[in-house]
């Protein structure tokens, strides 16, 4: 009885599936264009993700507490817009932890916002984040009006001209600098990984996933739980928020809105369920890698960008299909 | 046995918003002992369960856990103090392995910050050892059987010095092997000293395993003592409040057939099944779990029909390929959950009793509102439904009365044949005769009554047919001179071969 055809769900398993499909994309892209094996696509690639990685591991803390959260562009826009407004109209400070801080600060008032509707007030959380979402954008629009900032403040710029290491390609001579701020998903990955797996506090959020009324019953504080996975979602993405103005010169008070449903969709092709309790940092990992992927190299297929959303539609339409198939094999793969 | 008293329970009482819950509860349960907690549903063995637990405090009374008056106990309290409970539903996680879910309420207690998953990993190698039980540490919960799954959350209880461990109605979902595994378990828990009490109200696994009982009606005490101080009579009669004498179900013969079946077979549940059912028969169709028993009522309701083989109701062949056949053939069933899949639990009383014959209610394009709520106050009348209106929602009303609902649904389509999956699991006793005698009076008048059921002295006592299933064929054929005991071993006697192939 013990671990006798594991090996057979490991290669199975939707994590392997998702690596198998890039290993494809990417075999087909390099023999249609050769180019696509420069270290410039990695780090085309590595700069497209920053933002999807991010907002992807707030999504995933909050799906595998049990929840979703759909208002994290909006509280991205506020936190994004609010600093950038301030500082154009003479209020604050030209520096960086000035404009990270308001744009948390945003983020952690809507963030217990949506912890105290879901876990006090007990609402759906689909229909508490969905009320917050339009409350942080309609707000934001009717107080603020709705410019857009396109210079950002030298203490930001000055950010923005960090790099990691520039890549200059020998053929055309164009540099392909990598942000510094590629930093911030890494450690993002490797801290969540980390309170995931080997704190109480991560497995804490497992329990109430799986089952809250056990986790309740096994001792757990269900609600401070939910508090903390929402908050984490609304600070950490507004702070996400921030590096995307910083990357894109860009802030607008709808920047964001509409990257809910592929940032959900990117944690359910990586396998999480938005039953709550399965998912991991992992498999979130490669769902963005994947997203990321064919939203910004179909060309190198040889397909036009035109296709892309539909392309993009298809990886989840496989993620979906995927996560379902595995789940409807475990419950049939007979109890032990 | 040590004489020395673990917890002591004194005159508790507790209500919810007016509604008394407990009305003075005594209890008292000495180390090593297995207790039984026995009650009709509703009797108030949750809410005692709570109060032990720590989850509700009482309003008067008074509890003491070893010797020690408490006072405002927290769930926390409760578990530091050595009382462990087990749901029903468990309580676990099936997103987790099997040993994050025995190793994490101890974690949790320890207030740790970091989870060591070696010392996880050695603490529920140990717990299961304890108990004997050889799980795949690494699995998910989901994957477990209920019998594994209920062994997990013992062991799970026992890791932090557990002193008094309380089961609620730990055998419901188990077959009979899966009892007796459990039973040997809690027999050598025992033996290591730690009080159990279990809440059942099944005789027949309260004399296997208990030393003593206790007995709850409406909340009230009503006595405790030694299993031997109890017999079936008194038993019943205190659990009731009435003194409830079933006597075994004698029809006179008939010779009208009701159904004759020949050569039923579905591939993979059950293969060449033949039986015949006259007139005042009720017919007990009895296997362990997986035997084809409860295949056999799905065939002949249409919802996964047979694959061949003949079935005559009335004089006249039928063929039965969906639930809408079945239905025009005046067939009824009662499904074995009933609250998944035999009622709305959050509409009436009245929607759920009209749910599958509302097409008589449609005049000239209208539901006759009137007509629906006659029929429902008949059926409240006729089965005794405790209820003040055809108003309230099913989810309000005990397992029995919920039940009777069920059985009201189709008795108003007038079937001529009714198939019943554990008619009485979750029901009490006094409900359980109510719902039997409905039954034998059904068969009187002619419909023919299937029962399908593991319940054996509910067979036995019930049915004037038995047909017993094993591993998908018909292996006897019986009346009811037959006792349990023998009914019994003809189930799991020699099939312990095919039980450790599932």
């Amino acid at each position: 009885m013990k671990r006798n055809n594991d090996w057979k769900l490991t290669l199975t398993s939707t994590p392997m599936i998702l690596i198998y499909v890039m290993a494809v994309f990417c075999i087909i892209a390099a023999i249609r264009q050769p180019a696509f094996l420069s270290p410039a696509t990695l780090v085309n690639l590595c700069r497209a993700g920053i933002f999807t990685m991010c907002f992807a591991i707030c999504e995933m803390v909050v799906i595998i507490s049990g929840g979703i959260d759909v208002s994290f562009p909006a509280i991205g826009c506020v936190a994004m817009y609010v600093p950038m407004y301030m500082y154009n109209n003479g209020m604050g400070v030209d520096n960086v932890f000035f404009f990270f801080g308001v744009a948390m600060l945003a983020g952690l008032i809507f963030g217990v916002l949506n912890g105290f509707l879901v876990s006090y007030l007990k609402l759906p959380p689909l229909i508490a984040t969905l009320a917050t979402s339009s409350v942080a954008s309609g707000g934001l629009i009717m107080l603020l009006g709705t410019r857009e900032f396109t210079t950002l403040p030298p203490s930001l710029e000055a950010l923005y001209s960090i790099n990691l290491l520039t890549f200059v390609d020998p053929n055309t001579g164009f540099n392909y600098p990598l942000t510094i701020l590629i930093l911030v998903p890494i450690i993002l990955c490797l801290v969540m990984a980390y309170v995931m797996r080997y704190t109480m506090l991560g497995r804490g959020l497992y329990a109430i996933g799986g089952d809250s009324n056990a986790a309740r019953i096994a001792g757990f504080n269900v609600r401070k739980l939910q508090f903390i996975a929402y908050i984490f979602c609304g600070v950490m993405a507004s702070a996400t928020a921030m590096i995307y103005t910083t990357l894109m010169h860009s802030s607008t008070t709808t920047a964001l809105m509409g990257e809910e449903m592929i940032i959900i969709a990117a944690c359910v092709v990586g396998g999480c369920r938005l039953t709550g309790g399965h998912g991991g940092v992992g498999g979130t990992v490669l769902g963005v890698l994947l997203i990321t992927l064919v939203e910004n190299n179909l060309n190198m297929l040889g397909i036009p960008t035109s296709w892309q959303t539909f392309a993009v539609g298809l990886v989840l339409l496989l993620g979906a299909v995927l996560s379902s198939v595995q789940a409807k094999r475990i419950s049939k793969m007979g109890k032990i | 046995m040590s004489e020395e008293v673990f917890l002591k329970l004194e005159g508790v009482k507790k209500s919810f918003g007016g509604v008394h819950a407990l009305r003075g509860v005594d209890l008292e349960i000495r180390k090593g002992e297995i207790h039984c907690l026995a009650g009709e549903n509703g009797c108030g063995k949750s809410t005692l369960i709570k109060a032990i637990s720590g989850v509700h405090n009482p309003d008067e009374g008074s509890i003491w856990i070893d010797g020690e008056k408490v006072e405002n106990m927290k769930p926390m309290d409760a578990i530091n103090r050595g009382i462990q409970v087990i749901y029903q539903d468990f309580a676990v996680f099936p997103n987790l392995t099997v040993a994050e879910n025995i190793a994490l309420n101890g974690e949790l207690k320890n207030k740790t910050k970091f989870v060591n998953w070696k010392q996880i990993h050695e603490v529920a190698e140990k717990a299961m050892a304890q108990v004997g039980a050889d799980i795949d540490p690494d699995v998910k919960l989901e994957r477990l059987s209920v019998a594994n799954k209920q062994m997990v959350a013992i062991c799970r209880a026992i890791i932090n010095d557990a002193k008094l461990l309380i089961l609620d109605e730990p055998t419901t979902a188990l077959t009979a092997r899966e009892v007796d595994k459990l039973w040997d378990i809690i027999r050598s828990l025992k033996a290591k000293g730690i009080a159990i009490m279990i809440v059942n109200h099944k005789l027949d696994e309260i004399y296997r395993i208990a030393d003593r009982l206790t007995i709850l009606r409406n909340g009230t005490y009503i006595s405790s003592g030694d299993i031997s101080e109890y017999d079936q009579e008194r038993f019943t009669r205190d659990m009731t409040g009435k003194d409830i004498t079933e006597e075994k179900y004698m029809p006179e013969p008939g010779s009208e057939e009701v159904l004759r079946v020949e050569h039923l077979s579905r591939k993979g549940a059950f293969e060449n099944v033949s039986f015949s059912l006259h007139k005042g028969d009720v017919l007990g169709i009895t296997g362990l779990l997986g035997s084809g028993r409860g295949e056999i009522g799905e065939a002949l309701f249409g919802l996964s029909p047979a694959d061949s083989g003949k079935i005559v109701l009335n004089g006249k062949e039928i063929s039965i390929k969906s639930v809408s056949d079945a239905m025009a053939n005046e067939i009824g069933y009662v499904p074995e959950d009933r609250l998944t899949q035999g009622l709305f639990m959050q509409r009436s009383i009245q929607d759920n009793t009209i749910a599958a014959s509302i097409r008589q209610y449609m005049k000239h394009g209208r539901l006759d509102k009137k007509g629906m709520e006659d029929t429902t106050n008949y059926w409240i009348k006729e089965l005794g439904i405790k209820a003040p209106s055809p108003k309230p929602a099913v989810r309000t009303l005990s397992g029995g009365n919920a039940q009777k609902v069920v059985i009201a649904k189709w008795l108003n389509t007038h079937p001529k044949l009714f198939i019943l999956d554990g008619p009485t699991v979750g029901v009490d006793v006094g409900a359980k005769a109510e719902i039997h005698s409905i039954l034998h009076d059904l068969a009187k008048k002619g419909i023919g009554i299937i029962i399908i059921s593991d319940d054996l002295p509910e067979l036995v006592q019930n049915c004037n047919k038995i047909l017993v299933m094993k591993e998908g064929k018909v292996s006897g054929m019986m009346d009811n001179s037959i006792d349990e005991r023998t009914l019994g071993n003809m189930l799991v006697g020699s099939s312990d071969r095919g039980g450790e192939k599932a």
